[in-house]
């Protein structure tokens, strides 16, 4: 939906499991469009260029660098910040409360993209351990969750807590039965 | 089991960071997430382009637009053109010259970013350029100097060198490191009544910010009022360098009248802001058959850039740390601060040690290359003696007894658990069997000085309100950027209480509730916080104790804290209950606490006294293996034993060391700063500078603390752990130089960071004799 006497655009999408709509213009990015429209902070711009992870948002269960998406193109699609990521009473949700267990936290500002993609991980494990036909789960090894991770840059921890963190909850996921 | 006697939270428990729940629910508020006040403007700094030049001209007529609300150079500001921290000579816009690329030339407010950088843009500024300094070679050529060129000195070095059985020289460069905090710098100033100023601020350093937007406004330290609650990184890079960004977003507040938020884009914050200094060192040794030194001299180079901001302090703590852990008997350490166009280099975890550090673990390293020894056979040779030892070898090159050195137990239990033994003849095993692929190996440790060098510096205060529920609010002038010195302060103050640490808030570091306080930083933020707020606490405490023995009439001896409630003779009156009643019978629960460090003394004329209270020690040893075809390399395994004292809190403890070893590797190895001939950083994001990323830390990595207290009376025995951590990543860089040596039989020659390039070079070189 395009506005032509402003240039501006009307976007719905799914935003924490609500359905929100923003008006934008063509170069607003979905950052900032977070930040300042919905004002939820959590999400951080740390280089705004694509290769800190600061920025990391889920669409679609898929994380992705806010900083560089333009905001015209999450019509219709879902979004989860890391506001969303708690549960819905408040109180963190698994990814979190390792993260805060396992001291993986300092000055917190990776956190909000290292949490969003660790929750990414986890659903693409979720399923390839119920897409298995056989009872066993597949294996991820440390170095395969250091990969995954490689795109989310930590400049306090040394990364080891946020590893341990993402392993553990790796080896906590079950195979959904029925 | 808990322990239904023991408070939660208290001293030495491995708590999470006070503000862990917040960061990972993305509550947390850092300076960019306060909610603007209404009409805040953005700003945005138009930097020059030239690494030397003079400014003919400056036109902004062309800047000025709907929304832009101020264009400011030199000629705006009321009070002095100047941040410097100490000296003088950082302007905050460049007058009539610019003296690095990158020099800030002047700044627009706009109703957003976008606006003011298009705005700024705009302007036209025609220079006329200048011959640049860009290396230490040119400017000690030059006679460049950002500060005297001074030596430190023990004993006799030239004869010691002459008389010895061996001799050797050499040199080394080190390169310099963008902190990359996560977080930008970044200030919001808002204009208050009467011309006074407040400002949001991501600073280590409040007091610094205030005095010096009071400085560039023509105002009073009284009139600015800064606040930090917490950082997003900051590791020195906050130290001095955001009173620039602060003052700029005071002045055109000022000017405008409106708050005014300047947050840099990363790209200007690389090119804009101070690091690690890039040093140059010569070095001559002579030994003995068994490595023992018998007369040193090295010669440090400093690349300070265009001005002095901390250097003096920086280029001093890395001669403080030219002997590591030896006692080197007969040396003369000479240090040059040489000043380039380039941006002045500043405070970066480790400030000089890490760089003075490395030198002498190069040479001990060359030495036992040399002799064909084991390294940490000539390592162990040369340490200082240890404590109760007391022969003469543990005097320091600068006049320091060496007291507290616990080297030789931590090397020894470290050696054992590491199994540096077996492991050298596995890799000796390994590379005779492997052509393509060498391993390497190295066990460094650390002797890191704990306490400002300045003196002065080494003050503290606190302020703690108990209110009339039991709740209590704590307040001090250290600031958080990660560390969780927020967390150790509490525990300290929830334990002198002894009531849980959910009594206890936490507030934002303010030049308001507690004046005139250090930098937060030289890793002393715990030991002098720490000390500040258990004293106002305590004052506190004794005038409880003298009300309830009053009121309860009972004798002062007979009044106990216990956990969550006070024991007054035969009953236990619960925390709050007794607060309460000490407010109704008039009794003042506020206090301020303070903290000097004791036995600190030094005459710098003769370069000689005691600039540390302690020392903290650890020791790491690196594994890697190196494809001598690429030149990439890995680490296998790191073991790490680390010296905290007692710990206020092993959680956060062992995440500094791994934190602190992990950049220090990024140091040695990936990141790389590359200035063009022109002076201008070419590395300025994180798609050209490399921090480790995951995928760079050791494969196995493990890290346990040396379990000792401290012998000195720091707060709960405990020690200073940010900065020391650092530097046991030289493990690292000689585990990649003794795997190069694996190549060949041609001399081993690696400069830092040890890139892939670097390692490539090396790799030749060492190839080229055999
Ligand atoms: S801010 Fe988006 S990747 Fe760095
Ligand atoms: S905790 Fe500071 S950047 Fe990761």
């Amino acid at each position: 939906m395009k506005n032509s006497d402003t240039g501006s655009f009307i976007v719905n999408f799914n935003l924490n499991g609500k359905d929100v709509k923003a008006e934008i213009s063509a170069s607003t990015l979905l950052l900032d469009l977070i930040r300042n429209t919905f004002n939820m902070k959590g999400t951080k711009p740390g280089c705004n260029e694509g290769e800190c992870g600061a920025c990391t948002v889920l669409i679609n269960d898929v994380p992705v660098n806010s900083c560089l998406y333009l905001a015209a193109n999450i019509n219709g699609k879902t979004v989860t910040t890391i506001e969303g990521l708690s549960c819905n009473d408040g109180s963190l949700s698994a990814v979190q409360d390792s993260l805060v267990k396992n001291g993986a936290v300092q000055c917190g500002f990776c956190t909000s993209g290292m949490a969003l993609c660790i929750k990414a991980l986890m659903f693409e494990y979720e399923n390839l351990v119920n897409s298995k036909l056989t009872g066993k789960k597949p294996k991820l090894t440390e170095n395969d969750v250091k990969k995954w991770l490689e795109g989310n840059l930590c400049r306090c921890t040394g990364y080891v807590n946020i590893i341990k963190s993402a392993l553990e909850l790796i080896n906590n996921v079950e195979r959904k039965s029925g | 089991m808990t322990d239904k006697t023991v408070i939660k939270g208290g001293v030495g428990e491995a708590i999470p960071h006070d503000s862990a729940t917040l960061h990972v629910s993305g509550e947390a508020v850092y300076t960019d997430d306060i909610r603007e006040p209404q009409g805040c403007l953005h700003a945005y700094v138009l930097q020059s382009s030239y690494a030397h030049a003079r400014i003919r001209k400056i036109d902004i007529s062309e800047c000025y637009s709907d929304g832009v609300h101020a264009v400011i150079t030199a000629a705006d500001i009321p009070g002095i053109n100047d941040v410097a921290p100490v000296f003088s000579g950082d302007p905050v816009f460049a007058e009539d010259e610019v003296f690095y690329a990158g020099q800030a030339v002047l700044a627009v407010a706009a109703t957003t970013r976008e606006l003011a950088r298009k705005a700024a843009h705009k302007a036209v500024i025609e220079y006329e350029e200048l011959p640049a300094l860009l290396n230490v070679r040119d400017a000690i050529k030059a006679q460049s100097f950002v500060g005297e060129t001074c030596t430190m000195q023990i004993g006799d070095s030239t004869a010691g060198i002459e008389k010895a059985a061996h001799r050797l020289q050499g040199e080394l460069e080190i390169g310099g490191q963008d902190h990359f905090y996560l977080e930008g710098q970044i200030a919001m100033a808002t204009p208050q009544e009467s011309g006074d100023m407040h400002c949001w601020s991501s600073t280590q350093h409040p007091s610094e910010v205030q005095h010096l937007i009071a400085r560039v406004l023509g105002l009073s330290d009284h009139a600015v009022t800064v606040d930090v609650r917490r950082m997003g990184g900051a590791f020195g890079g906050k130290e001095s360098q955001a009173s620039l960004i602060a003052c700029i977003a005071a002045l055109l507040a000022s000017k405008t009248g409106s708050p005014v938020k300047l947050r840099l884009d990363r790209d200007d914050d690389m090119t804009l802001t101070g690091k690690r200094h890039p040093f140059h060192a010569a070095w001559k040794v002579g030994f003995d058959e068994q490595g023992r030194i018998e007369g040193i001299e090295i010669d440090l180079a400093a690349n300070c850039g265009m001005s002095a901001d901390l250097s003096n302090a920086v280029v001093d703590r890395a001669m403080f740390h030219s002997d590591n852990a030896y006692y080197l008997g007969n040396a003369r350490i000479t240090a040059y601060r040489c000043k380039t166009n380039m941006v002045s280099h500043t405070a970066f975890r480790g400030f000089g040690g890490p760089q003075g550090l490395l030198v002498i673990e190069n040479i001990i390293d060359e030495i036992a290359r040399y002799l064909g020894k084991d390294p940490l056979a000539v390592r162990k040779i040369n340490l200082y003696d240890a404590a109760g030892a007391l022969e003469n070898r543990c005097t320091t090159h600068y006049g320091m007894t060496v007291e507290d050195n616990i080297l030789p137990d931590i090397l020894a239990r470290l050696e054992a658990t590491g199994e540096y033994a077996r492991r050298i003849e596995d890799i000796r095993t390994f590379n005779d069997r492997n052509r393509i692929l060498k391993k390497g190996i190295a066990l460094t440790p650390v002797k890191f000085g704990i306490s400002f060098t300045l003196k002065m510096l080494n003050q503290a205060g606190a302020l703690i309100h108990v209110y009339k529920d039991g709740s209590i609010h704590l307040n001090h002038g250290g600031t958080e950027m990660g560390q969780g010195l927020h967390t150790k302060v509490a525990q300290v103050v929830a334990a002198e209480f002894n009531v849980d640490i959910s009594r206890v808030k936490i507030t934002a570091t303010s030049t308001g509730k507690v004046p005139n306080t250090s930098a937060t930083a030289a890793s002393s933020g715990s030991d002098l916080n720490g000390k500040a707020a258990q004293a106002a606490a305590r004052i506190i405490k004794e005038r409880l104790v003298d009300f309830a023995a009053r009121h309860f009439d009972v004798e002062k001896d007979a009044i106990r804290f216990e956990k969550e409630g006070v024991r007054i003779g035969s009953q236990l009156v619960n925390f709050a209950e007794l607060v309460s009643h000490a407010y109704e019978n008039r009794v003042s629960l506020s206090s301020t606490g303070y903290y000097r460090t004791p036995k600190l003394h030094w005459d710098k004329e003769a370069a000689k006294g005691r600039p540390f209270f302690y020392f903290a020690y650890g020791a790491a040893i690196s594994e890697v293996i190196i494809d001598t075809l690429t030149g990439e390399y890995n680490i296998l395994r790191t073991d790490i034993l680390h010296d905290v004292g007692n710990s206020l809190n092993p959680a956060i403890d062992i995440g500094q060391i791994e934190g602190g070893f992990v950049q220090g590797t990024g140091w040695l190895t990936s990141e790389e700063l590359y200035w063009d001939e022109k002076g201008v950083l070419k590395t300025h994001a994180p798609s050209t500078y490399k921090i480790p990323t995951s995928r760079d830390i050791p494969d196995d990595f493990r890290v346990a603390l040396f379990d000792r207290e401290n012998q000195e009376n720091t707060v709960y025995r405990s020690k200073a752990v940010g900065e020391p951590p650092l530097m046991l990543s030289v493990s690292v860089f000689l585990a990649i130089k003794d795997a190069i040596a694996a190549t060949g039989k041609g001399p081993i020659v690696l400069n830092a960071p040890a890139t892939p390039e670097e390692v490539l070079r090396a790799i030749t070189k060492a190839r080229s004799a055999s």
